[in-house]
């Protein structure tokens, strides 16, 4: 459990985090979003006291993080930025970590294996790849087998089978019963994983729900189809409460109708469909929408020009 | 996740959970490790103490007995053989001291400082356990090269009017003093690079503190160097690893409180930094 309470950052006369508030519900994937600038990182540093609030308070578990007698064992962490000395072996590393703790090594053994990092435990931190940074800082993260796991953008930088493996290794966490906290720029990709989900922009909190309200709120449930009798389907589908438009000849948009439905009635009718899905886009656009006051870098000229041509 | 929260109520027989818990001992274990990771640790002590030994076997080498004492090109042998087979400390002590500096500095510049932290968030007791490891490993090490170069020291001059043997007084002083100047400088290293949170930083402050400001100091009206400049860092604490003192300077033991002094007050505003700045 974490819980921040009007948590206040300034940097300067820069104010990173406003008086954010929220908590991490115990067993529980919450997902942690924002555009860039929003404040994430910064919250994150905060809640292991890197970074000293200016006012506002946080607790995880109950504690100041610091006053813990084994604070690796309470939160593991993966912060944004490297946090491992570039000449030093990832072995050596996780276990100068390690004995802070008084943490066996055969538990340093078990992280490596964890992460997949045995072919490269021998070399010096400094020659990894961005992935292979990145599973040693969530090697290191998962040291003190702690209740709760909370990562800082864990895909950045990862390559398919990485986001893949960080997707997989979330879910087994949270199917454990722990805590997990992850932050992200992206809304499509949370929603896979995150049972709750806490949006800032500008460092203030927009919106601290569940994905499934979240969704639901979005309020943009539509099902998109791709059939050769786009006609006869609409037909079968039209009824009251439910929108169809067509996007092109051979494409329609359903709205009140879930894929389930669409696929059963499509079946039932006998039909082809060679696409038949939930449009996840609409999410990403919900979040865009909510946050769209409050993102601090606007990559305006390019980016309108661009959607104008398109 | 639905199956987390499906499973999430069920888990109650959890396994016994190790206790684990930060102390005093097991940050220093960590500091150890981390001191010997990396590679420019081993590679800096043995350069410093290649300088120690080789530079006093240089040293004793070319000792000329006609041009000595007192001869106009060379130093005055005033310590006899023992000056001569230490020659090689002030090069030690710059490496030891860049070697003190990239222990803590190295931690800011690579971002492991964020790493440490997280592990021991009560802060301080990393840095006393990281002053204090390398300390004690800089004086043990350095001690042993001073001892070392003044063996062979004393073999190459064996025989001449200057040579010297470990019974003579005061010998084991230097000796040891030696070690305990250069431990100190190397905890300030260590204190510099953590107060300025960069390598460039630190070992500028350092190199110019040990070998520039005492130069300087002679610019000064007499009346005020001959006060303040037996107090500086590298004057104070290189007292005790001459035989005998020169007149303006501090007694050994003294020349040791003053020099720690520095090095104490240092580790408090590094500590302060530590403790008050973010990471
Ligand atoms: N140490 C610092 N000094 C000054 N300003 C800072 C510092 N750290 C962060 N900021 C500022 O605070 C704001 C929030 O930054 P933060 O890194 O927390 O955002 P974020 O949500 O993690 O962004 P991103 O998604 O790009 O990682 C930014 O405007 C940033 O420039
Ligand atoms: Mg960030």
């Amino acid at each position: 459990m974490i819980d921040v309470h009007e948590l206040t950052k300034r940097y300067g006369d820069k104010t990173a985090v406003d008086r954010l508030s929220f908590t991490v519900k115990p067993g529980q994937v919450t997902g942690f979003l924002g555009p860039n600038g929003a404040g994430k990182s910064t919250t994150m540093r905060m809640i292991i006291g890197l970074d000293a609030p200016t006012s506002g308070s946080v607790t995880v578990n109950g504690r100041r993080y610091a006053e813990h007698a084994a604070p690796l064992q309470e939160i593991g962490t993966l912060l944004e930025a490297k946090a491992v000395h570039s000449g030093r072996t990832a072995f050596n590393h996780l276990l100068a970590l390690a004995q802070t703790h008084g943490i066996p090594r055969r538990r340093v053994d078990e992280v490596i294996e964890l992460a997949g990092l045995q072919t490269v435990v021998h070399k010096c931190a400094g020659t990894f790849s961005l992935g292979m940074g990145q599973r040693l800082g969530i090697a290191a993260a998962l040291l003190g087998d702690p209740e709760i796991v909370m990562l800082d953008e864990p895909v950045n930088g990862l390559d398919p089978e990485g986001v893949l493996w960080v997707r997989h290794l979330l879910s087994g966490l949270a199917a454990e019963g722990r805590t997990v906290m992850l932050s992200s720029h992206l809304m499509s990709e949370t929603a896979l994983i995150a049972d709750q989900l806490v949006i800032v922009g500008r460092g203030r909190l927009l919106a601290d729900t569940t994905v499934d309200d979240f969704i639901r709120q979005a309020g943009r449930q539509d099902v998109k189809v791709a059939t050769t009798q786009a006609e006869r389907l609409r037909a079968l589908l039209s009824g009251p409460g439910v929108t169809i438009t067509a996007t092109t000849a051979e494409e329609l948009v359903v709205l009140g109708l879930d894929a389930h439905r669409i696929g059963a009635i499509a079946a039932q009718h006998g039909v082809p469909l060679y696409e038949l899905g939930q449009q996840t886009v609409s999410l990403e656009e919900a979040f865009m929408d909510l946050t769209s006051d409050a993102v601090e870098y606007h990559s305006a000229p390019a980016d309108t020009a661009a959607r104008r041509a398109a | 996740m639905t199956t987390a929260t499906a499973t999430a109520p069920t888990t109650t027989a959890a396994p016994a959970r190790p206790a684990y818990k930060v102390t005093w001992l097991r940050v220093l274990r960590s500091e150890w490790t981390k001191f010997w990771s990396v590679r420019s640790s081993p590679i800096t002590l043995v350069t410093a103490l290649f300088l120690l030994v080789g530079i006093g076997a240089i040293a004793s080498l070319t000792f000329d007995p006609a041009a000595a004492p007192g001869g106009n090109d060379g130093p005055p042998i005033t310590d006899g053989a023992i000056s001569l087979a230490l020659m090689g400390t002030i090069f030690a002590s710059l490496a030891i001291g860049v070697l003190g500096v990239l222990v803590s500095a190295g931690e800011y510049s690579t971002g492991m400082i964020r790493a440490t932290l997280a592990a021991v968030p009560k802060r301080l007791p990393t840095s006393w356990a990281k002053t204090a490891v390398f300390g004690v490993v800089a004086t043990i090490v350095t001690a042993a090269g001073a001892l070392g170069a003044f063996l062979l020291g004393a073999a190459i001059l064996d025989g001449e009017a200057i040579a010297m043997s470990l019974g003579d007084d005061g010998v084991l002083r230097v000796l040891a003093g030696t070690g305990i100047y250069l431990g100190l400088v190397g905890m300030w290293g260590v204190a510099l690079g953590a107060l300025l949170r960069s390598s460039a930083g630190g070992i500028a402050v350092l190199v110019g503190m040990l070998l520039i400001v005492p130069g300087l100091s002679s610019l000064l009206p007499a009346s005020i160097a001959d006060n303040v400049t037996p107090y500086l860092p590298s004057n104070a604490g290189q007292a005790v690893t001459h035989l005998n003192q020169a007149a303006d300077s501090l007694g050994p033991w003294t020349g040791v409180a003053v020099f720690a002094g520095w090095v104490a007050v240092t580790l408090v505003a590094a500590a302060y930094r530590l403790a008050r700045r973010d990471a």
